[in-house]
């Protein structure tokens, strides 16, 4: 612990960044100006709880509810190859897993939309073979599609550093015992994966659950998410205070859903945030 | 010991990075101008730079709403804004603006007079004209047969999922004020009502909201009606012939932007040379040229082509724009514009 002072710089920047922030953030909802000064307020709640922004925050988490269910069917064969003793160019396929990372999000996002519009690259090789144009823009498959894509590193990196981790002894064991393909990994694999799967899932779920970039680029503004709906009040209306509340209720509700994830994933091994 | 060395160390390097980023700014003047997305030709801003040895840092915005969101929380300095009539007058009643002296701006005198003393800022002491147009539909002449002259058109559900509207509250609500024979500017909670109504009815029919994207949408084809502000239609015309911008009968929106100094600004002197720049004859011209918008200086538009001149969307002709409105500040009562909006937007 003697180095201990290594870490003031670090505590003052979460104070002043972090701590502070999330403080007025807390004041704003709770807070409204009258012309007696501040007073104590819960009526930005009390707005949230209408069926209308209710519903706001019932689609936000379907769609992203979606799309981490996608992520993770699609991510954990892709984490199971590249954990695979067998798999030769291992590495090279784990760059291409991160490389569109490496790019800007707002870019790739503008580029799907060049891609799904009307007259654009899809839609023009379906017409090649005489079907369509579709409609792939601007809807929820667009939106879902948009997220899957942005997040998905985000499944396949923590089910894969906790899928290498495995002892292969254990493999070889269950193997030894005449456990089959199938049995070993119902019985071992999956299990012993789940860590990394549950952090995956809050991973992808929570920036998903938040973004207003995707639904309104590939959504068209039609879809009203939550992060949309505090981003308008910051933004245009300029309601700070019912824009802090719904921030408060949003950050609550990650609170509630990494708690439950963190009392599955008791031994902390899947890259944790927390 | 060690410790103290590399605290010493540190403090080295933070007194002299403080003392160095104080160098420049002494050395280098900077203008900050927040405008709106692609609302100058660009290579302007260069010119000025060269000229008058000033730095432009440029910023962009997608609606009055979020300027003067910025501009009223403070912590952001910009010298040259370019709000809109309503907010021009919003501003001012808000103390974001100060006044301009228009001795430092000789251009000015090159400003129609039509354009000045407007009921936003009746002594002109805070604004200096930028360019103005009106709010209409914008249709592709291949994709709708019939004739479009009324805003119902936006409502017919054969174009559903062929319809563009503005993602701006007040530009978006005003359409269907405007539809419903209300006036732009109401104030009556009944008729806004109303409208909502009018919006969320016509919702499915519609592809997106969008800002400044539409342009690339009409020119691509990608919808065939969106309602948007006339330079743009005279941009999009320009690259795709088959559009067509028509003002709906009902009438419709006629709007100001003006070149503004707020409150806050931090070279007011540099923002003066800029805005007097902006009203140079072959500046002003350039400017008109690259947006398409209209110009309200006298010898910019002498310079534009016939064609021009007479397209509508470009210069409508006084029976055009009777029935239109300018808007109005509303006061406290836009709160319940936003309201209607976000209700509309969530639904």
């Amino acid at each position: 612990m003697k180095k201990r002072w290594i870490s003031y710089p670090y505590l003052l920047w979460m104070i002043i960044f972090i701590i502070v922030p999330l403080i007025l953030v807390l004041c704003f909802s709770i807070f409204i100006s009258t012309d007696n000064g501040l007073q104590f307020s819960l009526n930005n709640y009390k707005r949230f709880m209408e069926p209308l922004y209710l519903k706001v925050l019932w689609r936000s988490v379907v769609l992203a509810g979606i799309s981490t269910i996608i992520c993770l069917i699609l991510g954990y064969p892709v984490a199971m190859i590249l954990a695979s003793k067998q798999m030769s160019k291992k590495s090279f396929l784990l760059f291409l897993c991160i490389l569109p990372m490496w790019m800007n999000f707002l870019l790739r996002t503008y580029a799907w939309m060049t891609l799904l519009e009307k007259n654009g690259f899809i839609n023009k090789i379906l017409s090649f073979f005489g079907i369509g144009p579709f409609q792939l823009l601007y809807n929820n498959a667009a939106v879902i599609l948009g997220m899957v894509y942005n997040f998905i590193p985000f499944m396949i990196l923590p089910i894969y550093s906790v899928m290498k981790k495995i002892d292969p002894s254990v493999i070889e064991a269950a193997e030894d015992l005449g456990a089959n393909q199938i049995t070993v990994f119902k019985k071992i694999i999956f299990p012993l994966s789940l860590p990394g799967v549950f952090s995956g899932i809050s991973m992808v779920f929570m920036p998903a659950v938040t973004t207003f970039v995707i639904p309104r680029l590939l959504g068209g503004g039609q879809f009203m998410l939550i992060g949309n709906l505090i981003e308008r009040q910051f933004l245009l209306s300029g309601d700070w205070n019912f824009g802090s509340a719904v921030s408060i209720v949003m950050m609550i509700i990650i609170l509630i859903s990494m708690a439950i994830i963190s009392k599955y994933d008791k031994e902390h091994e899947g890259g944790q945030l927390w | 010991m060690k410790k103290f060395k590399i605290s010493a160390f540190l403090l080295i390097v933070m007194l002299s990075i403080s003392i160095l980023s104080g160098c420049s700014q002494n050395n280098e003047k900077v203008l900050n101008v927040y405008n709106w997305g692609d609302y100058i030709d660009e290579s302007v801003l260069k010119g000025f730079e060269d000229e008058y040895g000033i730095k432009v840092n440029y910023d962009t915005y997608a609606t009055n709403e979020d300027m003067y969101i910025k501009i009223k929380s403070g912590g952001s300095s910009y010298d040259v804004i370019f709000p809109s009539d309503y907010m021009i007058e919003r501003m001012i009643k808000e103390n974001l603006l100060q006044k301009i002296d228009l001795n430092n701006i000789p251009n000015y005198e090159l400003i129609d007079e039509q354009f000045k003393n407007l009921d936003y800022d009746p002594n002109n002491e805070y604004s200096v004209p930028y360019m103005w147009g009106t709010v209409g539909i914008l249709y592709n002449k291949t994709m709708v047969d019939e004739p479009v002259d009324s805003w119902d058109i936006l409502w017919d559900e054969k174009y559903s999922g062929q319809i563009l509207m503005l993602d701006s509250q007040r530009d978006s609500i005003g359409v269907a004020l405007k539809k419903l024979g209300f006036s732009l500017n109401t104030r009556d909670v009944n008729e806004l009502e109303q409208a909502k109504q009018a919006l969320i009815e016509q919702k499915p029919l519609v592809l997106a909201y969008v800002g400044d994207e539409v342009k690339d949408k009409m020119i691509g084809e990608e919808a065939a009606l969106a309602v948007v502000w006339s330079g743009d239609a005279v941009a999009c015309k320009r690259e795709n012939p088959n559009l067509e911008y028509v003002i709906p009968k009902e009438g419709s929106n006629l709007w100001f932007d003006a070149m503004a100094i707020p409150a806050s600004a931090q070279n007011k002197e540099a923002a003066e040379m800029f805005i007097n720049y902006l009203c140079d004859t072959g500046i002003a011209y350039k400017n008109t040229d690259y947006i398409g918008y209209s110009t309200p200086h006298t010898k910019a538009k002498e310079m534009l082509d016939e064609e021009l001149l007479n397209d509508i969307a470009a210069y409508p002709q006084p029976e055009d724009i009777s029935n239109c409105e300018i808007f109005y500040d509303l006061g406290e009562f836009i709160t319940e514009y936003d309201r209607v909006w976000t209700e509309i937007m969530a639904q």
